[in-house]
């Protein structure tokens, strides 16, 4: 079952880390359970599609990526009605880069502070700062765009976005030994482990 | 049934997914058994060294259009809007409607992507992407109207709040500004929703991409993505929150569309039954359109295991309950016009279906609420050709729509001494094929270079992919699968 394809004895490069490759999500599943068992910190898994439960089996904590968006949401509101009463409804002067000076129009009677009128630009800055905020969070929480990574150079690694699952084990892991992790994953039914070049 | 999609390497397995069986989910992709075929059938696209041949034809004959709209919006706006027939009563006309046709198309993307995810339809997968890139180019050439039609184009910055020397700030009760708001929101949310949804898929291409080039400009694009895990956590969580945010956002785009109308005092604008009415209709539309595009697309790119006819079939019903809303709002105007007893509204709709542009209103009503009473029948819901024909009708009936709603309120207002008539120029008529141009052109782009299917979201309900399914994943197949306890996966 285990074919290890890597130089056996002294790395010429520093090692990135272990992949272990599975060809279906039940038994990358498993194997994710007993690597969170076994107290790795850093590791991961990597898999072509999200995984329905692997964040369970991992042990991931949920993001708070919805409290930030929330917040993003809201300042939205907040800069979209200041935004409309400054710039309509009052006649003072302030800086905002540059100076900037509000023209109150008296549009067919209507209060200078119409709010009913300034509904529909405040949802849409809103549902724009949320959006925007949304995925910039998410891409720089994830630590990308990276365009280098080990991983990618790896050409078994390439079918992970195609149709394997990779479980990784990174050599900076505080429990990371070469021999013990390499030998701990071939016993997880791995179909191949290899190790990856810094 | 002659239309079903048989692949040549399993010839064996036909399955007619349009088939309802209790207790369990018809498949949504067919023929293909593993991951990596899927990942096969969609990429295979993109790394062609040729496109099929009617690809280079429609791109040519796409890219003629987008010439002849350059031509005729410089011509516009090196002489003026004299150029198009716009008079003194009818000061919108091919312009704004052409403008509300195609926001209203964008609209089937981000229904898809959006609203059904948070319903999970499961069935949105196949289509969603290829759905989301249409609503991108549509709204481009819903965009190319207003910019070109106020005239002076060069001032056409003054439409945002940026600080000038004049002090001068857009008027923000009006509807007009919030379309501004609405439709460039609308734009920039799409986008990166499309984008974001890609990422992955860009990053398969990455992986399996030969050429330098290929390598670079994907490699670019996919941002280093590499499927962690850690990183699907935030994704899947950002994608739900974006499809929350999109559901309120494509509802509201054309409703501002429709407040354009509601909110002056125009009889036959001046209605409430506005925003629904005008949501209705651009769902119409843009699965029309969706349709329009994912029949030949199939075909000719070889998608018919993932674009089943179930998926056929669902847009077929989707475009049959959104055509009989507008068939009730029709007729719901024509009740309120006689039932508030103002002689100008009544005016209004009689006006319509029978004054000067009578012919524009019926080519409405038989496209858009007689023809489309055929998907009553599941025979003409899974015919190929009748429904390409449909969509293509719909899309028709729907121009139309706008046309009369726009051009029939402002030829014959309140004072008869002020009526006139629109008669469309070549401009006008140039324009308006050549957004059409626009459109294809960026569309055949997208069909060649980009992955036409979100392959991840696809692969996440392939019963394969369930981890809990029994172990011989070796035979993990559409009907072999327990589909009793069926979560097949995450979104």
């Amino acid at each position: 079952m285990s074919s290890v394809t890597q130089e056996t004895s002294t790395a010429r490069r520093p090692v990135y880390g272990l992949i272990a490759e599975f060809d279906n999500t039940g038994d990358l599943m498993r194997a994710a359970e007993k690597v969170r068992d076994a107290g790795y910190i850093w590791w991961d898994c990597c898999t072509p599609f999200p995984v329905h439960g692997l964040d369970k089996a991992m042990g991931v904590k949920r993001t708070i990526l919805p409290v930030l968006v929330f917040g993003a949401g809201a300042t939205g509101t907040a800069a979209a009605f200041a935004l409309q009463t400054f710039t309509n409804s009052f006649s003072f002067s302030t800086w905002a880069l540059v100076k900037v000076t509000g023209y109150p129009y008296l549009i067919s009677g209507k209060p200078m502070m119409s709010l009913p009128a300034f509904i529909p630009v405040i949802f849409e800055v809103t549902v724009l700062f949320s959006a925007l905020s949304c995925v910039g969070l998410m891409f720089l929480f994830n630590g990308l765009p990276r365009l280098y990574h080990p991983l990618l150079q790896n050409n078994r690694f390439r079918r992970a976005t195609n149709d394997r699952f990779f479980v990784v084990i990174e050599a900076r892991d505080p429990k990371f030994l070469r021999g013990t992790t390499e030998a701990f994953l071939r016993t997880l039914g791995a179909s191949a482990v290899e190790a990856v070049e810094d | 049934m002659s239309t079903l999609p048989v692949s040549n390497t399993h010839a064996v397995d036909i399955v007619d997914n349009t088939v309802e069986m209790p207790g369990t989910r018809a498949p949504l992709v067919l023929n293909l058994e593993t991951f990596a075929e899927v990942t096969t059938t969609v990429c295979r696209v993109a790394e062609s060294r040729r496109a099929p041949m009617a690809w280079y034809v429609a791109f040519g004959l796409s890219l003629s259009l987008l010439g002849f709209l350059g031509f005729c919006v410089s011509y516009l706006i090196f002489t003026g809007v004299g150029v198009w027939g716009l008079n003194n009563p009818v000061m919108w006309a091919f312009d704004i409607t052409n403008f509300v046709f195609w926001v209203g198309i964008g609209h089937a993307g981000t229904l898809i992507s959006a609203i059904l995810f948070l319903f999970r339809q499961k069935w949105r997968t196949g289509i969603n992407r290829f759905a989301e890139a249409m609503t991108i180019f549509a709204v481009i050439c819903a965009g190319l109207f207003p910019g070109i039609h106020v005239g002076r184009v060069w001032f056409a910055y003054w439409l945002f709040p940026i600080p000038n020397q004049m002090d001068m700030w857009p008027q923000f009760r009006s509807p007009l500004l919030w379309d501004v708001f609405a439709v460039s929101t609308y734009f920039t949310v799409s986008l990166v929703f499309w984008y974001t949804g890609m990422v992955p898929d860009l990053a398969t291409l990455r992986d399996r991409a030969k050429g330098k080039l290929q390598q670079f400009a994907y490699g670019l694009f996919a941002i280093g993505w590499r499927g962690s895990n850690r990183h699907w956590h935030r994704y899947e969580r950002a994608y739900l929150i974006l499809a929350a945010l999109s559901t309120p956002l494509v509802l509201s785009v054309h409703s501002v569309v429709s407040f354009d109308f509601a909110t002056s005092q125009l009889p036959g604008w001046h209605t409430t039954i506005f925003p629904p009415y005008f949501v209705a209709g651009a769902i119409f539309s843009g699965f029309a359109m969706v349709l329009t595009l994912a029949v030949p697309a199939r075909e000719l790119f070889g998608l018919k295991d993932l674009i089943t006819l179930r998926h056929l079939d669902n847009m077929n019903k989707v475009i049959l309950a959104t055509g009989c809303m507008v068939g009730y709002a029709y007729a719901m105007e024509f009740f309120v016009a006689w039932y508030s007893g103002a002689a100008f509204e009544k005016f209004a709709f009689v006006n319509r279906a029978f004054g000067q542009y009578w012919w524009a209103y019926w080519i409405m009503v038989s496209c858009n609420v007689i023809t489309p009473q055929l998907f009553w029948f599941k025979k003409m819901r899974t015919s190929i050709p009748m429904m390409f024909i449909l969509s293509i009708v719909v899309n028709v009936g729907m121009w139309f729509e706008r046309f009369v709603i726009i051009v029939t309120s402002l030829a014959n207002d309140f004072l008869p001494s002020s009526w006139d008539q629109f008669t469309p120029t070549w401009v006008d008529i140039g324009t308006m094929l050549g957004a059409f141009g626009l459109f294809f052109t960026l569309f055949l782009l997208f069909c060649r270079f980009l992955p036409m299917i979100a392959m991840a979201e696809v692969k996440a309900i392939m019963p394969a992919a369930d981890p809990h399914q029994k172990k011989d994943h070796a035979h993990a197949h559409a009907h072999a699968h327990d589909h009793g306890h069926g979560h097949g996966g995450a979104h």
